[in-house]
């Protein structure tokens, strides 16, 4: 009910003025290319910073109860979901875009996390929340989120990425951010109940081949799973980074779906039936199946293809030093399992570079890459590609449109390019 | 660079790992697939073979586990058992819930409606989105046209053009429609709207009935042109070779540029982001709070009213408050309860006319009067009337929208409980000017 953390902090005194990221973008960009260079090695004089006693220095900081839960830095307000308006009809069928252009490592912080609602985010007392197991099973029945805590649990990381990431660019690059072309997607660690263990209590019939999960809210979201997936890795998530599911990812219960589409990963989670056949539903039919130029259709399209992005430099992103030692970072993922190697290209491709990898490599997770190098300050066409453990290799969006056409919507996996010119500015651009 | 060994010494767990339970895989295929003759996508029987295979084979897996997450399976205690949780679904808690229809016709209620029906219950609860053709308002989703369109450029997806099977239809519109108001309509309403997108289709005629009997005789155009995902056939392959690392192009030219089309947010001329990112970075109190967002500050002040409302502080607050503005916890309710306008109506200091027309300074206002908004005739003609919106006029309005003003766009059935059009009014009094 209260939500007082989320309020503004209160004002430091004295502290100094940062600029914002659109200032950077916008009037200082300009200036970047003369400032950039010595900058950072010859200072006219002493930096005031040191030899002037900030504050904080001084004076005390918070006590420890003035947040019982903790935000980040206020100087850290800009990094936010955002939404693109012109998408959707209203913003309770819609989505929002996770930062990943100022995230580092794999996890994606709870508050961060993409949403994509079809009726909204609804808020479900779970005292009052209820599991239905029916269909072809010996015993229908239903579990409380009580009985829920009570089977064993797992520990997982994994990706969830909506079909539709990248959707916006099949025919050219649209928008100017790898927040916005690639935001559809977060990276948590679920603590949750295999669902082969809670579909054991109901003894499930042999002639049972898919289910069918279906969330409480209002959009009352449905999808077909065959019952191989069901039984291999799909968990009753409750937990989310160690802490309570949040209501926009389906409190107190979601279904987790690894390496497959996040539209299937269903929310609020109240029954799943099982049956004989696929129910076709309206987010398997009219939605989430991929026009092909022929004019006909793939359905069933669950898994999702190797990937990668680079955060930074990227258009919201862009190199604030001038030429020099610079940082190259970015993610990648594969439904199939894990990320052995991602390439990446200063040139637009000319001559690609082996990325150095950091941080765990786990079976259907994000994996975080880097790449330093020396910038001479001259254009840069930055590419990255993503290899996959059973070596299928991130194809070019040429690649992917002789195969696909560009009216698919969904699972755009080809490689992005960023063009960084001289100042450091980074922008969305297609090359030959 | 030190790290190299460790590197080496893990990939060599994770192929052990992996290798083991590639065994483990293959021999419970061949098993399975000896005993049962069944293909791969089908399954047997959980308590014999899943729970067992799993209780036997992971003893070594375990061993590595934390280290190779993807193949990590642990044993539990007692697997192979069930856990004694969960109680016996009653058929009636399965009634309520179990509403999905699939293509053979499994779950269809008994009813029926006919086309000429279906077009006013249509007009009734769906044109205020889709039209009242089914053509789609807005970015709201067209339903009717797009025939022969998948091939173009521009592909126009409808229930003609695109959907393979017509239960789709009804369970959707019963499921999830009209927006904001699921689960609302009787088998017959929803029977006579699935009859007159069909008709707006060119599907059937106009004097087709469509029913529980009738129903999977029904066949959609483009059924048969949708296929199983077939990427591992073609493109797996043809992604999967080794690529060039060297001199692989002679020359690049950028073909296409995003900023061309600049349709990114957060570009300069996006003012109600620019004010409330820079609002952050001020550090003057006053200048902070002008340029805060002015919904923002109302919203914030409702919000905190209601919370104060339960605190130790509220009979105090409350009885100032009560001179001047409507009981907080009733303002709260009505916030909560305003849910059920909100897909269509939007209020506070950037409200616009859309789906519906903005509800700022409701009270006083002639009806059908906003300039912004299209309004049915009905209400265009009750406000030359002289009807003007009041407490009681839209008490009335809210509790039967369509028998106080019959042919009105609202699609909204109305509030069933007193209280929540007390409470919605008390809401919208907030933002008035």
């Amino acid at each position: 009910m209260t939500a007082k953390h989320q309020g503004t902090k209160p004002k430091r005194k004295g502290s100094g003025k940062r600029p914002t990221r659109r200032a950077f973008l916008g009037g200082a960009a300009g200036a970047l290319g003369g400032v950039a260079g010595g900058a950072t090695l010859a200072r006219a004089g002493a930096d005031p910073n040191i030899t002037e006693l900030k504050p904080w220095m001084r004076e005390l900081g918070d006590p420890v109860d003035l947040f019982p839960y903790g935000g980040p830095s206020e100087f850290e307000a800009h990094v936010v979901r955002r939404n693109v308006e012109w998408l959707t009809a209203d913003t309770t069928s819609s989505v929002n875009f996770t930062p990943i252009h100022e995230l580092d490592g794999i996890i994606t912080p709870n508050g961060l996390c993409f949403e994509r609602h079809h009726a909204g985010a609804v808020h479900i007392p779970p005292e009052e929340h209820r599991l239905m197991v029916n269909g072809l099973v010996d015993t229908p029945l239903i579990f409380t989120m009580e009985d829920i805590l009570r089977f064993p649990r797992e520990n997982h990381v994994y990706f969830l990425e909506c079909a539709a990431n990248s959707g916006m660019e099949w025919r050219g690059a649209q928008l100017n951010g790898c927040q916005f072309t690639h935001g559809m997607i977060h990276n948590v660690m679920y603590t949750g109940v295999p669902l082969r263990l809670v579909l054991e209590q109901a003894g499930v019939k042999t002639s049972a081949k898919w289910i069918m999960p279906e969330g409480a809210d209002a959009s009352a979201m449905t999808r077909s799973i065959p019952m191989e997936k069901a039984l291999d890795d799909c968990l009753l998530a409750f937990k989310m980074n160690g802490e309570a599911l949040r209501p926009e990812q389906g409190y107190p219960l979601r279904l987790v779906v690894p390496g497959w589409e996040g539209n299937m990963w269903v929310k609020w989670l109240r029954r799943i039936e099982i049956g004989d056949a696929p129910w076709h539903h309206r987010e398997e039919t009219s939605k989430y199946t991929d026009l092909l130029a022929n004019g006909k259709a793939r359905r069933f399209t669950w898994e999702m293809d190797a990937k990668s992005v680079i955060t930074s430099p990227s258009p919201q992103a862009p190199i604030p030093h001038g030429p020099g030692h610079t940082v190259l970072t970015g993610l990648a993922w594969s439904g199939r399992g894990t990320i052995p190697r991602v390439d990446v290209t200063l040139d637009g491709g000319k001559n690609w570079h082996k990325a150095r990898l950091s941080g765990p490599s786990l079976e259907k997770s994000l994996h975080r890459f880097y790449y330093e190098f020396e910038w001479d300050g001259s254009p840069l066409l930055l590419q990255s590609r993503a290899h996959d453990s059973t070596g299928y290799v991130q194809p070019t969006k040429t690649q992917l449109r002789e195969w696909r056409g560009v009216n698919s919507i969904y699972h755009n996996n080809g490689i992005q390019t960023w063009y960084v010119d001289p100042r450091g500015v980074a922008e969305n651009v297609e090359i030959s | 660079m030190s790290k190299f060994p460790n590197q080496l010494a893990l990939v060599a767990v994770i192929v052990l790992v992996l290798t083991a339970a590639v065994v483990l895989l293959s021999e419970r295929a061949s098993q399975s697939g000896a005993e049962e003759g069944h293909s791969a996508l089908e399954w047997e029987s959980p308590r014999v073979t899943a729970l067992g295979w799993i209780a036997g084979a992971f003893v070594g897996a375990a061993q590595a586990q934390g280290v190779a997450h993807g193949a990590e399976s642990p044993v539990y205690p007692g697997a192979g058992k069930t856990y004694g949780l969960g109680r016996a679904a009653l058929p009636e808690e399965i009634a309520a819930w179990d509403i999905d229809i699939r293509p053979d016709g499994t779950g269809l209620p008994e009813g029926a409606g006919d086309v000429w029906t279906g077009e006013e219950v249509f007009i009734n609860n769906c044109a205020a989105c889709h039209g009242d053709f089914a053509e789609g308002l807005g970015r709201w989703p067209v339903l009717a046209g797009g025939l022969g369109s998948l091939t173009h450029d521009r592909p126009v997806k409808t229930v003609g053009s695109y959907w393979p099977y017509l239960s789709t239809v009804y369970d959707y519109i019963y499921r999830a429609m009209p927006f904001g108001y699921s689960q609302s309509l009787e088998p017959d309403e929803v029977y006579a709207i699935t009859a007159y997108i069909l008709y707006s289709n060119g599907i059937v005629e106009d004097d087709f009935e469509l029913s529980h009997e009738n129903f999977t005789a029904v066949r959609l155009p483009n059924e048969d042109n949708f296929f199983m995902d077939d990427r591992d056939a073609g493109e797996y392959a043809a992604f999967s070779a080794e690529p060039c690392m060297e001199n692989c192009k002679e020359s690049v030219e950028v073909t296409m540029r995003a900023a061309v089309l600049d349709v990114t947010p957060e570009t300069e001329g996006s003012a109600t982001e620019g004010s409330a990112t820079e609002a952050a970075t001020i550090e003057d109190e006053e200048e902070a709070s002008n340029a805060v967002d002015a919904s923002v500050v109302v919203a914030s002040a409702v919000g905190s009213e209601a919370a104060e409302a339960s605190g130790e502080q509220a009979p105090l607050d409350a009885e100032v408050l009560a001179a001047s503005a409507p009981d907080p916890e009733l303002v709260a309710a009505g916030q909560a309860a305003f849910r059920q306008c909100s897909a269509c109506h939007q209020i506070g200091a950037d409200a616009l006319s859309r789906t519906g027309p903005h509800l700022n300074d409701v009270f006083g206002r002639t009806a059908g009067a906003l300039d912004d908004f299209r309004y049915s005739s009905v209400m265009t003609e009750a406000g030359a009337a002289g009807l003007i919106w009041t407490e009681e006029t839209l008490a009335a309005f809210l509790a039967d929208p369509r028998g106080y003003m019959r042919g009105t766009r609202m699609a909204f059935r109305g509030f069933r409980d007193a209280d929540d059009i007390a409470a919605v009014m008390a809401y919208l009094s907030t933002y008035a000017e």
